[in-house]
């Protein structure tokens, strides 16, 4: 009996929009999301995860879950980095103990992402796809997640001063219904163009010298808004121009080309890479200070090895740059009001200095 | 001239490559000076210097570091991301060396193992020898003796564990776990203490010839990637018929003990205990968790028998 193949992926943001879109285009095999974060993702995830894992692997185990009892049968992870690359063989085998029939594929082969890796999980998923049509969709795809960072950079910078309440929210949901349901290049970048202009007519009331900080750290719990208890959006309310590095497209190719350039930028403090993302948050810290922001948030789950071996170096940084920085550790249990009190603080003391 | 003084911390990759850097610097005619023991002193001490999250060996690590200021030239503080090819460590030993530089103001040695891109360890003691400013050959035969002496040292270990594996009669149990947890005064030294007055023979993971690693790792997991870990699923996997009960020894929080010992708790047969170690540990309940384990596997035996 031939079952019909039901594919899924965990969450991350907003990102499930383009890698549905690619998986729609590409294979033959009915592609459910899975069901949105909620308390009891983390819940169902925490309950059956190692004790002390990082906390992006409780809330992928709790997507997959979720979405085995959707029923899905075809799961995807992506893998590589530090910890990461080792993720789909332990939550493999902690899904099937619990009793659930699936495929898992993984985009990376052994620890890192190649664009060789990738071709072959998607040959794994159907052999017929055609080269071209593989190269054609992958663009467009990576075309849209950087169009997608594009916007949202622009929308950090002005949501905390949003003239009409919701107004960055709404339009954005608008424009990624809008991208999901594009046809080509053309048609995409035409549509990114006219949310564009949208975007840049919405009134803001945006004073010139407001209180700017930038958001450095572990990338899950940079770009998975719930997994930071919506620190962003706290930030917002309290308008604060917000800047924050990592994004897909910076994962995808940014971060290789700048390596080079960012061990030079710090290299009284480094001499070598730390792995993950450890000397590019050393490098943002520098970049900060160096553009004259007034505060760093440091975010990562618990127990991050990379970002645990960074933050000595972090915080030598900004004690020579005089820089103020408060640091997030998340984890499945942290007190929603215990970090809404720490940011409240933050942002007191960082008022008080700029005066 | 006065000799080199080079300091030697007593933690992490000491356990693993210490008998290696001691000869070596011993032919190139260096003094040496090894950190002694962990003392609560110098955990304390690492405490201080260190992240509050980091994993107890490093604090233990940062320790060792601050003892050995002032007491000498250099310290020695390797950096390794990659020691076999396509195969990774965890990224505190990447960013160990500037981790210390940045908090403490001395003077390091540069060693650095990143077989991925083209410096084995060979290139690493060339250059750290060269930055001392002995010649080349000096280096080399230096550098031959000491894999020697360390091939032999291993070799010796093993055998005697072999001996043991083959002529008690006792219980035996498997400590495994990273060389650096099993042999640190406050981590697995507690335990083995423990073990020895409970009359029980004592096998360790580090102590395993790794001739047959790739297949034996694959019983327990196909897709790890950590080099030290790799080693300690081969030697369970290797020792798991010949051994009565396993002790998993894991420092809190571990970033790739954490996974992997779930693979290993998942796939072993016989009976297996996990202790995870940090610094707020209590003696007695270490004490009942290592007895209660005891009775089990005796148990077991009587029953067998």
């Amino acid at each position: 009996m031939n079952k019909e193949k039901v594919i899924s992926f965990p969450h991350l943001g907003d990102y499930h929009i383009p890698f549905k879109f690619l998986l729609t285009k590409l294979t033959n095999y009915k592609v459910i999301e899975a069901p949105p974060i909620t308390k009891k993702t983390i819940e169902l995830g925490s309950k059956y995860s190692p004790d002390f894992v990082c906390v992006p692997f409780k809330y992928n185990l709790g997507n997959f879950i979720e979405t085995l009892e959707n029923g899905a049968n075809v799961l995807m992870q992506a893998g590589g980095g530090c910890r990461y690359g080792y993720y789909p063989e332990v939550q493999e085998k902690i899904l099937k103990d619990l009793g659930y029939h699936f495929e898992l594929l993984t985009l990376s082969d052994n620890d890192s992402i190649t664009i060789k890796s990738i071709y072959h999980t998607f040959k794994k998923i159907d052999k017929r796809i055609p080269l071209y049509k593989m190269v054609y969709y992958s663009l467009l795809t990576i075309l849209m997640i950087r169009y997608m960072d594009n916007i949202d950079h622009y929308i950090r910078l002005n949501i905390g001063f949003e003239v009409e309440k919701n107004s960055f929210i709404h339009l954005k949901k608008e424009m990624l219904t809008s991208f999901s349901t594009c046809k080509g290049y053309f048609s995409l970048t035409k549509r990114y163009l006219k949310y564009k202009k949208k975007f840049r007519n919405l009134a803001i009331n945006k004073p010139d010298n407001c209180l700017k900080v930038g958001i450095i750290g572990e990338l899950y719990t940079s770009m998975e808004p719930f997994s930071s208890y919506f620190l962003e959006k706290e930030l917002a309310s309290m308008n604060i121009e917000i800047k924050r590095f990592t994004n897909v497209s910076y994962l995808l190719y940014q971060k290789r080309l700048q390596r080079r350039k960012n061990l030079r930028y710090i290299n009284q403090y480094c001499k070598y890479t730390i792995g993950a993302d450890g000397i590019d948050n050393v490098y943002r810290a520098k970049y900060l200070i160096d553009q004259g922001y007034d505060g760093i948030i440091h975010i990562k789950p618990f127990g991050c090895t990379p970002e645990i071996g960074a933050i000595p170096i972090i915080r030598k940084v900004c004690q020579d740059g005089k820089m103020p920085i408060i640091y997030f550790s998340f984890d499945s249990q942290t007190s929603e009001t215990g970090i809404k009190t720490r940011l409240e603080a933050f942002y007191d003391m960082l008022k008080i200095k700029k005066g | 001239m006065s000799k080199i003084m080079i300091g030697i911390p007593k933690a992490l990759l000491y356990y693993k490559y210490g008998n290696l850097w001691i000869t070596f610097f011993e032919e190139l005619g260096c003094e040496i000076i090894v950190s002694p023991n962990t003392s609560k002193k110098i955990l304390e001490d690492g405490i201080k210097y260190s992240m509050d999250e980091a994993c107890m060996a490093m604090k233990i690590y940062m320790g060792h570091i601050y003892y050995l200021i002032d007491k000498c030239d250099y310290i020695l503080v390797p950096r390794l991301k990659c020691v076999k090819k396509h195969e990774k460590l965890c990224t505190n030993f990447s960013a160990l060396y500037d981790l210390v530089s940045n908090v403490f103001d001395t003077n390091l040695i540069h060693y650095n193992i990143d077989v991925d891109h083209k410096e084995d360890e060979f290139y690493a003691f060339t250059t750290m020898g060269l930055s001392l400013g002995f010649s080349y050959r000096k280096i080399v035969s230096a550098y031959r003796l000491a894999k020697q002496k360390e091939k032999l040292l291993k070799e010796r270990e093993i055998s005697k564990q072999k001996v043991l594996i083959a002529s008690s009669t006792k219980i035996k149990i498997l400590l495994a776990g990273h060389p650096y947890n099993l042999h640190d005064e406050f981590i697995g030294k507690q335990i083995e203490k423990i073990l020895e007055e409970n009359n029980i023979d004592i096998i360790y993971s580090d102590r395993y010839d790794d001739k047959y690693l790739e297949e034996e790792v694959k019983v327990i997991s196909k897709k790890n990637y950590w080099t030290f870990n790799k080693e300690i699923m081969a030697a369970i996997s290797h020792y798991q018929d010949v051994v009565d009960g396993i002790i998993l020894i894991t420092s809190f929080p571990c970033g790739p003990d954490s996974l992997s010992n779930e693979m290993i708790l998942r796939n072993v047969k016989i009976p297996i205990t996990n202790l995870i170690i940090d610094e707020g540990n209590s003696d007695t309940g270490l004490l009942t968790r290592i007895e209660s384990f005891i009775d089990i596997l005796e148990e077991r035996r009587k029953n067998h028998e």
